[in-house]
């Protein structure tokens, strides 16, 4: 482990691989001195933990067969989490509802990502009318409150993961565009900026070389603590039944399926709701400390 | 007679912590103030800006400050609190930074802020302080007091900046002015016009000043003595019209490397630096007090 | 001539509210000469560098460089022939690229091929090793960053280099070695050299003929003899020569301060 230190610590790197991964280590020692940043991450990785080894550990029959005997049985070593009141076991239905949260979560930012910078980066560059227009367009989708637009997205699509995925990312982008727009109107006219004007480079060079790098940074640590609004959006299209369909594992629509036994059988509606909120709280602690070691707070 | 010295400083060292082990920005630095001008002079990373902030008490956590000797006047500054630092900066000891884009409050109008420093300082009523603002704008020559009152930093010059900052540091009476490049974010016809009120200023209230800068030109033809420093520690002291008489090589290779009008050289010698100049100076320099009646 | 700039003036707004950086500046600079131009902040000096550089758009007038008048788009080829030093060593070089990387960017643009022996012999040119080859500029010293600067601008081979106040941010001891450098490349590589700066004693070393320049206006054209003997005639240029020397305890004209505009 010392050598490996050593050459990522190296203070002359001979390569740029070296430089780079020298780089990433050096940013990761920084983040794990914030303690809270560390305990997002290992939620993080937790919920990534189990939504993949999900099939290992639980029978997927068990979350999705109905066995009405069972139903509504409070935590017992057969069933941990209890079961549901259609006598599914909750545990293995949670660790399956953390591989459709997962993938909520990939999805969306797949998608908003790269919309955001391809709306923000170019107003930003180039300013003028492109910026106009480009900005109107985000005005006009920020105008509506996220949730109504996102659950209007999903109604006129149909219920449907993929469709609440597509709505959701359809509401999310603006403030990415912005936030790149900002970034790169802040950059634009940095010297390192002219003098690769200078040397003759091209816009887009320019801005794939040269300013993508910049924003990214600040887009990703937005994303992360956006996450959390992302996972209670789709639990709450799940929650009024227009992201995933039953019987699939939703944390959302078990919430809401799950309000009917609350008073007699809590466990059904509020451990998936205690999911949410874990999961939410770990993007967020996770963001913060991105943010902390960016902005050299440490 | 001979005055008690303004301020008296011992081996003030200031450390800070780091993953390579402790850095000593400032190693012993010894020297006293009378009513005099005092230049420091260094490049960066010298130490001097961090020495003229601990007297201050403003290098705080993670730094450690410490000193066999401390005194302004006859106040042990190492024995303060925070609170106690807090009423003697601006009453007894102010400090004016480089540039007044930064350290004037964007949302308030100049005047008012240095009115508010006389009312926090002097607990005088409202119309006291603005009277006492106004005074303090005329004496730093600013013509038309009563329409730069009103006027927001934004919308002042730098030059006008500074010696609004100057007018601000000075209205509550201190004895004692740091002033940390000063003039270094001024064009150059604009510096020797607020050195020149600092100078007026602090002769005509018989202050000390310390003046902080990287122009070895500048410190020695402002101020009555300089102490220059390299990695933490004083390795000259001189009076200032007798730079030329440097006997320390940093010193003297400094000067050397500075182009000079009228000099021509085809290249400049180059500063060689002895790493012996890093080593711990085993008996620190200590100035001499200023002649009385000085 | 290598440079020449006929009545060129770039201006901001329109109307009443027009403010020009630069107005009807001309200036011929011959091949292999060192020209400076001094002045403060707001003199229009590194509006008339940039304008020189092909950043400015919208400048108007004529600037040729090695014979050739320059359009407003200047083409890759027109690129070659011109680069330039900016003042900030940190703000010039962008902060998530390696020294390599920063290197090899205007070979790529300009495909001249052998990116590792130009980049190599580049970094060797100004005084720096392989150890610096990979490091990023946050790692570097301000004098390392500079010399960094210059490698880029030189890698191009171009005939005039432009230097915006290469040394400003740099202590004492490192400008010697940067002005050594730039006097040394200059001599070896036979570059045009146009430098602006606020220190005359720096443009006096590196420069024969110097510009003085004041709100936007050349008011003077001298020499680095002239002065240092301090045989200039406009009363601005005096007062610089005042001011260079350190403190001037008789002031100057106090009633400047007041009615310097806005900045």
């Amino acid at each position: 482990m010392t050598t490996w230190r050593g050459w990522l610590l190296n203070p002359a790197p001979t390569s740029r691989r070296q430089a780079q991964l020298g780089g990433w280590f050096r940013a990761w020692l920084a983040f794990r001195r914030n303690t809270l940043g560390m305990a997002g991450l290992f939620i993080v990785l937790l919920l990534i933990t189990i939504a993949v080894a999900a099939p290992l550990i639980a029978d997927p029959a068990t979350a999705l067969t109905q066995t009405l005997e069972d139903r509504l049985q409070p935590f017992s070593w057969a069933h941990p989490f209890g079961t549901d009141e259609l006598g599914r076991d909750i545990m293995a239905r949670m660790m399956f509802g953390a591989r459709i949260t997962l993938t909520i979560v990939i999805l969306v930012s797949l998608i908003v990502v790269p919309i955001g910078l391809a709306i923000g980066l170019p107003a930003g560059y180039f300013g003028g009318w492109i910026d106009a227009v480009l900005m109107r367009v985000t005005d006009i989708f920020l105008a509506f409150p996220r949730l109504i637009l996102a659950l209007a997205f999903a109604a006129a699509l149909g219920p449907g993961i993929e469709n609440a995925v597509i709505a959701i990312a359809l509401t999310a982008w603006p403030p990415y565009a912005r936030l790149a727009r900002a970034e790169t109107m802040t950059r634009r006219s940095s010297e390192f900026i002219q003098a690769a004007e200078l040397q003759g480079a091209s816009h887009l060079r320019i801005i794939a070389t040269q300013i993508v790098p910049l924003c990214l940074p600040s887009v990703i640590i937005r994303l992360t603590l956006d996450m959390a609004g992302i996972i209670l959006t789709a639990a709450g299209l799940g929650f009024l039944g227009l992201g995933a369909q039953p019987p699939s594992p939703e944390w959302g629509a078990m919430v809401s399926t799950g309000r009917a036994v609350l008073l007699d059988h809590w466990w059904v509606a509020t451990l998936p709701g205690i999911a949410i909120f874990i999961t939410s709280l770990g993007f967020n602690l996770l963001g913060d400390g991105l943010r902390d070691v960016a902005s050299g707070r440490g | 007679m001979m005055d008690m010295p303004l301020l008296r400083v011992r081996n003030l060292s200031v450390t800070y912590p780091s993953d390579d082990g402790d850095f000593r920005a400032v190693r012993n630095v010894s020297f006293t103030l009378g009513r005099e001008r005092l230049g420091i002079v260094g490049e960066s990373g010298s130490g001097k800006s961090t020495t003229g902030r601990a007297i201050m008490g403003l290098a705080r956590h993670p730094a450690r400050v410490q000193a066999d000797e401390l005194l302004l006047g006859d106040i042990d500054l190492r024995r303060q609190t925070e609170r106690q630092l807090r009423r003697l900066r601006g009453k007894r000891m102010a400090m004016v930074l480089q540039d007044p884009k930064y350290s004037l409050d964007p949302v308030m109008s100049v005047g008012q802020q240095v009115a508010e420093t006389h009312r926090t300082h002097l607990n005088s009523s409202k119309a006291e302080a603005k009277a006492a603002a106004l005074d303090m704008l005329n004496a730093v020559h600013i013509r038309d007091p009563e329409r730069v009152y009103a006027m927001y930093p934004h919308q002042v010059s730098g030059g006008m900046g500074q010696r609004i900052m100057i007018a601000m540091m000075l209205i509550a009476g201190p004895e004692l002015l740091i002033a940390d490049e000063p003039t270094s974010a001024l064009d150059v016809t604009v510096q020797s016009q607020v050195l020149s009120i600092m100078d007026e200023l602090v002769r005509s209230r018989g202050m000390g000043l310390i003046l902080i800068s990287h122009n070895l030109h500048l410190v020695s033809s402002f101020c009555d003595r300089v102490l220059v420093m390299y990695a933490g520690q004083i390795v000259e002291v001189c009076d200032a019209g007798r730079l030329a008489d440097a006997q320390h090589p940093y010193t003297r290779g400094l000067l050397a490397a500075l182009p000079e009008l009228g000099h021509r050289r085809r290249d400049l010698p180059q500063l060689q630096r002895d790493p012996a100049w890093m080593d711990d100076i085993i008996t620190p320099l200590e100035t001499r007090m200023p002649p009385p009646g000085a | 001539m290598s440079i020449i700039l006929e009545h060129v003036t770039v201006s901001y707004g329109r109307g009443a509210k027009r403010f020009d950086a630069a107005r009807n500046v001309s200036l011929a600079v011959a091949e292999g000469e060192a020209y400076g131009l001094v002045g403060e902040s707001g003199s229009g000096k590194s509006t008339v560098l940039r304008a020189v550089a092909g950043l400015i758009a919208h400048a108007e007038g004529r600037v040729a460089l090695a014979g050739q008048t320059m359009g407003r788009r200047r083409t890759t080829a027109q690129r070659k022939t011109v680069q330039m030093v900016f003042q900030d060593p940190y703000g010039s070089l962008h902060p998530n690229q390696t020294v390599d990387q920063t290197l090899s960017m205007p070979i790529a643009i300009h495909k001249l091929g052998n990116a590792d022996r130009r980049v190599s012999a580049a970094l060797e040119e100004v005084g720096m090793g392989p150890t610096h080859r990979f490091r990023y500029p946050h790692q570097l010293s301000g004098g390392q960053r500079q010399r960094i600067a210059i490698a880029r601008a030189l890698i191009l081979e171009p005939r005039i280099l432009l230097l915006d106040e290469p040394t400003s941010a740099l202590d004492v001891s490192v400008q010697a070695e940067i002005l050594n450098l730039l006097s040394r490349l200059r001599r070896d590589l036979g570059l045009t050299i146009l430098m602006v700066s606020h220190d005359l004693a720096v443009i006096a070393h590196l420069c024969e003929r110097i510009a003085v320049m004041n709100r936007g206006e050349i008011v003077e054209e001298t020499t680095a003899d002239a002065l240092a003997a301090g045989d200039v005639k406009n009363p601005y240029t005096q007062q610089l020569l005042r001011s260079n020397k350190g403190f001037d305890p008789s002031g100057g004209e106090l009633d400047l301060l007041d009615s310097v505009p806005i900045r």
